[in-house]
């Protein structure tokens, strides 16, 4: 990476729920914010500038929420700046933050994202009738479902992999007080009995929708050097995005999550991620994602992700590559803050303040969110040393 | 800093855009910055726009915009829910990290299907004030009220506003309100619509979009006889509640131009994104310009404006002044929220 080294100097995320009514849109945020400065060890006069990222203004029905966000972030007088790039944006969000310091612009960045799906009815939003258009009304499953199926037919993986996944990322769950999902009682034949919604989706195999905010500190090399406690490294930042039509596109392995994983590992000096990367937050909103994307980042062969989640090696109790030690998008999606979240947990692992669901010696870990029809790629690797 | 330039400019404006989509509006602005410089889509190292659900209507309606640049191969993109201005600070900031040598910015609103006086009432705060439903011609009112009862300003000044603008944009291709013979008294004989804002004190609603290419150093000189050199850009943002702020002044637009530099030099002229005159007058005061200097040009936002572009046109109406070398350095701003809310400066200089 070219540019000022950037740190990662604190993290602080809201308790996910499906209503958070005991706060404000400003409350909520603020929760995230504060968190994030507290484990900074730094004060709201210490930050420069604000980047802030959510998903379409419809979900709470407020339009350009930043302005009237402005005085609860502490940002009067301080720049402000508002990402939307689809589900991608809460990784989007902290990689213009990153730039920002970067850059050499600011030498200390409050970056946030958020949803509170509550305030607003998401499928309302989603199905708001377009002139000459059809809207199948389907959601983001029924989008995805023909996709999954796709990468079923063409990998040959076993029906219950995505069943696998699910189980998997709602144990662990378990392990983070944050998550919104915490189904003590579930168990592996609940999720394969649970009904189906999208064939190959079952309900206990879609995330939630849930309120929530993530935010994190970042720091140029002077600041992470000051800090007290541990800080993440950023190795490497990359963004890709291609459009959602055109002939020949893969929508199983995407072109641009390709290049996007090739440019960050490059940056990051990763020639084989498999062994060289020791934990992964990827964006996983339907359970078969994480096969998918696992293949696509190059962890695993073409065609072969699935056998990953089928030997255990993506389970936080004793795989090679724990997969969402958080419980990940299935177990909590405030949908702006989801991509933010990964990146936050990623850069929890290699500062070793995971929790109950930290990784043991995690050095190096991947952060990762898409968007729109898996069109919008936002991606980051952290490391515990500088690069 | 890596020296960064404007090295090509398109836009196109008019007060209803009619049976065309924002990718069909938008997909002849893109080629025509891109072939003025002989550049294709491989050769842009970043790309980043600006625009609202709110006025398209529909969730994520950026990416379907996505489809008049061009992302096959796939692109390193980026979107901001903001005026276009401040997807080319975003730009900006990329080149300045080194990951890019050149980027294409692009901003765009087509706000004529709804009623934009009403839709803006949804970006005020969600629990207090958006639920009365003050049209933003109403807000903006108070403001002018103040300014007028505080003596800062008088309706007089506002109506040379009004009357200067509409001159200006005479021969302007992309204002949508102009007239050669329209006089201060003739403004002052209007009906309010929100006392004491007259109809010509009102920006004139527009749709449309703007493209503008940015290159680093040699390879923007090499693009362009004249780069139109970005020699300082700084925004802020002040509180957004309205009673928690002195209406009459705009901190963030000072700050933002003490930032960017803007007293740094002579200016030889301004683009302002006011869209009242009440605000151009505060502008003028916060951005500590001098009285006889010129003043938009092009005729400003006052004579058109595009919600979502209309600071990214300032930028880009400088640019080519500069270019075409009417003018060595120049001041364009870009607002956002009510009232002057939030601010950016962007000051511009030829070799």
């Amino acid at each position: 990476m070219s540019g000022e080294r950037i740190a990662v100097l604190g993290v602080g995320q809201t308790k996910y729920r499906s209503t958070r009514g005991d706060v404000s849109i400003a409350g909520l945020v603020r929760e995230a914010a504060y968190r994030a400065l507290e484990d900074a060890q730094l004060g709201w006069g210490d930050i420069d500038a604000v980047v802030i990222g959510k998903a379409p203004d419809f979900f709470e029905g407020v339009m350009m929420p930043e302005l009237y966000l402005a005085d609860a972030l502490g940002c009067v007088g301080k720049p402000m700046l508002r990402v939307h790039t689809a589900g991608s944006v809460g990784g989007s969000t902290a990689l213009v933050a990153a730039s920002l310091v970067q850059a050499r612009i600011h030498r200390r960045v409050l970056t946030l994202g958020f949803e509170k799906q509550s305030e607003s009815n998401a499928t309302w939003a989603l199905s708001l009738p377009q002139p000459f258009s059809v809207s199948a009304n389907a959601g983001a499953g029924g989008y995805f479902s023909p996709i999954i199926r796709q990468y079923m037919a063409r990998s040959g993986a076993p029906d219950l992999i995505g069943c696998m996944v699910a189980f998997k990322d709602r144990q662990n769950a378990l392990l983070n007080p944050y998550a919104h999902l915490h189904q003590h009682d579930l168990t592996f034949e609940k999720v394969v009995e649970s009904p189906m919604l999208w064939d190959p989706i079952r309900y206990s195999e879609t995330c939630p929708s849930s309120d929530g905010a993530c935010a994190m500190v970042l720091g140029d090399e002077v600041a992470g050097d000051a800090a007290t406690g541990p800080v993440a490294w950023v190795h490497g930042t990359a963004m890709r995005s291609e459009a959602n039509n055109f002939p020949g596109r893969d929508e199983v392995n995407p072109l641009a999550s390709r290049d996007c994983a090739a440019d960050v590992f490059r940056q990051a000096g990763i020639t084989d991620p498999r062994t060289q990367v020791d934990v992964v937050e990827v964006y996983v909103p339907f359970s078969w994602y994480e096969p998918m994307w696992l293949e696509s980042l190059g962890f695993a062969e073409p065609d072969n992700g699935w056998r990953m989640v089928e030997d255990g090696s993506t389970s936080l109790d004793g795989g090679d590559l724990p997969v969402n030690a958080s419980g990940g998008v299935l177990s909590s999606n405030p949908i702006g803050a989801s991509g933010m979240i990964r990146f936050a947990e990623a850069a929890m692992q290699v500062r070793g303040m995971a929790g109950e669901h930290q990784v043991d010696g995690a050095r190096t870990a991947l952060g990762h969110a898409y968007g729109g029809g898996a069109q919008y790629f936002a991606m980051w690797v952290v490391g515990s040393e500088k690069p | 800093m890596r020296d960064v330039a404007v090295v090509a400019t398109a836009q196109h404006q008019v007060a209803a855009l009619t049976g065309t989509t924002e990718v069909q509006l938008m997909v002849p602005l893109l080629n025509a910055v891109r072939d003025a410089i002989g550049l294709t889509q491989a050769d842009i190292g970043f790309t980043c726009s600006g625009s609202s659900d709110f006025l398209a209507g529909q969730a994520f309606s950026f990416v379907h915009t996505l489809d008049a640049v061009g992302s096959v191969p796939p692109i390193c993109e980026s979107h901001v829910e903001m005026d276009g201005a401040f997807a080319l600070y975003e730009a900006w900031v990329k080149i300045q990290t080194g990951a890019a040598d050149t980027a294409l910015v692009y901003g765009y609103g087509k706000s004529s299907p709804g009623s934009l006086r009403d839709v803006l009432a949804l970006q005020l705060d969600p629990y207090y004030v958006a639920p009365l439903w003050p049209t933003a011609d109403a807000v903006a009112a108070l403001q002018a009220r103040l300014l007028l009862e505080s003596g800062v300003s008088g309706a007089g000044e506002l109506a040379e506003i009004a009357v200067r603008s509409m001159r200006h944009a005479v021969g302007s291709p992309h204002a949508v309100r102009s007239s050669a013979d329209v006089t201060v008294a003739d403004v002052l004989a209007e009906a309010p619509v929100a006392d004491p804002l007259r109809p010509s004190d009102i920006a004139a609603e527009a749709d449309g979009g703007c493209a503008v290419v940015l290159a680093a150093g040699d390879l923007a000189r090499g693009l362009c006889e004249r780069p139109a050199w970005i020699r300082g850009i700084d925004h802020r943002i002040d509180a957004h509640g309205l009673g928690v702020r002195d209406l009459t002044r705009s901190p963030s637009a000072a700050a933002a131009a003490v930032g960017a530099g803007a007293g740094d030099d002579r200016l030889d002229f301004a683009e302002l994104h006011g869209l009242y005159t009440s605000q151009e007058a505060i502008l003028v005061r916060e951005l500590d310009l001098d009285d006889d200097l010129l003043v938009n040009p092009s005729g400003g936002a006052l004579a058109g404006n595009t919600t979502m572009a209309a600071g990214l046109m300032r930028i880009a109406e400088a640019a080519a002044r500069i270019s075409a070398g009417e003018g060595d350095r120049a001041l364009a701003h870009a607002t956002s929220g009510p009232c002057l809310q939030q601010n950016l400066v962007c000051v511009l200089e030829g070799e």
